[in-house]
């Protein structure tokens, strides 16, 4: 563990736990900020007679607990989730490109809300009214499931996971998913083709209470629980032979991590969509501010994940009000060319 | 003065009830509220309402599946009217408990889908009047579109291209509301065995054999030239090309199944057949 701590690095670091505190506070304010932004123009004044239950009328009252307050609270569980899923991802694949799809879950989500937007007008109507609005989120999450476990079983032999198998039978599933995906847009008409392009893109925009409450048990106690894995993926940066020398269940650690990222990230996709580069980017930023240790980027991923979707649908609900973008546009076109600057300006090469 | 006030108020009172800031959701339902005469009470629209032009000087709320519930509350209306797939179901949720009507109304592409429609926009409108006369007169011209296409004894073959772009011909297959609307004129589809709007094989365009071609008329450089079109090796060879058949028409008007659907009909009638028949 010494070896790995950034002090026997010798360079100059910030303080992990001021690096936290700061992202706990920069998130809280954005919050702030979003909650008292939107295309209705209601300020922060106003909300602050609402917290306090008074002097809002009907219109106001929805604007603020229904439409603001759960998109608020989405948008920071969807890029903790995702953020978090990237983290435990790469320090499993010893990969600074591994993300959440590289367990299938990407292509096994995407495939799944396809299969919901296109044949979901062929369920029988007793099961089409039961899940109504649910099907397109609940199929996402199934397909991102069911790819996540079967990769995980491909690459399992005695006990023993292979993550080069792993990443290798990623990519062919992928592949397969996405032909199906394609035999299914072929199929579709217009209006499911702009609904599938859309679901691709992202949005924050079907936040409700009911579908908060549906997804936070299964990505809480992925955020929360986490931590527990810093210490394995820290050992296993030094490869897996190493890894148990130093006492780390290796095979625990790798399948809490694959299990923890299909629930978490699973559930992120199935909530909103598409939504990209949160959970490539975000680990890597904290990487480059504070060092490799997973015990700090965990949870700072957490927050920064977070706070930065909570910003990025700011942007998306105010830069073409009364419309929105999809979110997915808006964090990749902010978040692209900030990393590319971060990539530059670094001299020398990536240290991961 | 006093008639001033009088006539502004006959004017103003019929429009209270139905609501004073409306929008409209989806192409067709702003498009007949406009034909109904309820144009000044609109506030905003959705991205598929672009007709008539002057309706995109409204705000533009965004494509009505992808809806911000809060952008639209934030133009503060006082009733909506949308087509049926307004959503996403949230959105939709969010806006009928926040106060102001919110009105479905039943999407379906018959003749009596059409009048349909119309009654439901202008009961929502609280317009009955507007709204049983253009009902009635879209209907009297479905009719006559009808009997007309019904008295054709030589069918001419119509291929509908939704786009041609990269020299790939995407057609109307069956199914789809260019086969209505060539069906409404008197033609027959030339592309058939296949549902909805696909891309077609060349020799399949030759086997097609259409008499005209029919496209939606597109505005700046998304157009391709007339001569263009004919000199595609697979359709310089159908009749239509020889005899130089390509009719273009606006696609609201064309596809839209509404207000403007016997207009649409007679045009392409006139088109297949010539004046005479009518």
């Amino acid at each position: 563990m010494v070896a790995l701590s950034p002090v026997a690095h010798g360079l100059a670091r910030p303080d992990p736990r001021r690096v936290t505190l700061l992202l706990a506070l920069g998130t809280l304010l954005l919050a702030l900020l979003s909650l008292g932004t939107g295309a209705a123009g209601l300020g922060p004044t106003e909300l602050l007679s609402a917290l306090t239950g008074e002097g809002l009328d009907r219109r106001a009252q929805v604007i603020l607990w229904d439409i603001r307050l759960p998109r608020l609270a989405l948008g920071l569980m969807v890029g903790a989730a995702l953020a978090v899923s990237g983290a435990l991802m790469q320090g499993l694949f010893r990969n600074p490109l591994a993300d959440p799809g590289i367990v299938g879950v990407g292509a096994g989500a995407g495939l799944g809300a396809v299969l919901a937007i296109v044949l979901g007008g062929l369920l029988p109507a007793g099961v089409a009214a039961f899940v109504g609005a649910h099907l397109v989120p609940l199929a996402a999450f199934l397909g991102g499931w069911v790819a996540t476990l079967l990769l995980y079983r491909v690459a399992t032999r005695g006990g023993r996971t292979s993550v080069a198998t792993m990443l290798l039978a990623g990519i062919a599933l992928g592949a397969l998913a996405g032909a199906l995906t394609g035999i299914l847009v072929y199929l579709a008409d217009d209006r499911q083709l702009r609904d599938l392009t859309f679901w691709g893109m992202g949005s924050l925009a079907g936040a409700s209470w009911p579908r908060i409450g549906a997804s936070l048990p299964l990505i809480l106690p992925v955020l929360v629980l986490s931590p527990l894995l810093a210490r394995g993926l820290n050992a296993l940066a030094l490869g897996e032979a190493q890894a148990a020398h130093m006492g780390i269940a290796v095979e625990r650690v790798k399948r809490f991590a694959i299990l923890g990222v299909a629930a978490a990230a699973g559930a992120a996709v199935a909530v909103a969509g598409g939504i990209g580069f949160v959970g490539i980017v975000v680990p890597h930023l904290l990487r480059l501010l504070g060092g490799p240790d997973h015990r700090h980027i965990l949870p700072q991923a957490a927050l920064l994940g977070g706070g930065l979707l909570v910003g990025a649908d700011m942007i998306a609900r105010s830069l073409v009000a009364p419309a929105e973008l999809p979110i997915g546009i808006v964090t990749a076109c902010l978040g692209a060319p900030v990393f590319l600057w971060i990539l530059l300006r670094r001299k020398g090469g990536m240290g991961l | 003065m006093k008639a001033l006030t009088l006539s502004a108020l006959l004017l103003a009172s019929p429009a209270l009830a139905g609501g004073e800031r409306v929008i409209t959701l989806g192409g067709s339902v702003t498009e007949i509220a406009v034909a109904l005469g309820a144009q000044d009470r609109l506030v905003a629209r959705d991205t598929t309402s672009n007709f008539p032009p002057e309706i995109e000087a409204l705000p533009d709320v965004g494509y009505i599946r992808a809806l911000s519930a809060e952008g639209v509350l934030s133009l503060d209306p006082d009733l909506i009217v949308a087509e049926g797939d307004a959503g996403p179901q949230q959105a939709v949720d969010v806006l009928k408990a926040a106060g102001a009507p919110f009105v479905l109304v039943p999407e379906d592409p018959t003749p009596q889908g059409i009048a349909d429609k119309i009654t439901a926009v202008a009961a929502a409108l609280d317009m009955p009047e507007a709204g049983a006369a253009l009902a009635a007169q879209v209907q009297d011209g479905l009719a006559a579109a009808e009997a007309r296409a019904a008295a054709v004894t030589d069918r001419k073959r119509v291929l509908f291209i939704l786009s041609l772009q990269g020299g790939r011909i995407m057609a109307g297959g069956e199914g789809t509301e260019a086969e209505g609307i060539i069906r409404l004129a008197g033609g027959e589809n030339a592309a058939t065995g296949f549902q909805g709007y696909k891309q077609i094989a060349d020799e399949a365009v030759l086997t097609a054999a259409p008499d005209l071609i029919l496209m939606m008329a597109r505005e700046g450089d998304l157009s391709i030239a007339d001569a263009d079109i004919l000199a595609h090796p697979a359709l310089a060879e159908t009749p239509a090309a020889r005899n130089g058949a390509l009719v273009r028409m606006e696609g609201m008007l064309l596809l839209g199944f509404g207000p403007r659907t016997p207009e649409a009909a007679r045009a392409l009638y006139d088109a297949l057949y010539g004046q005479a028949g009518g």
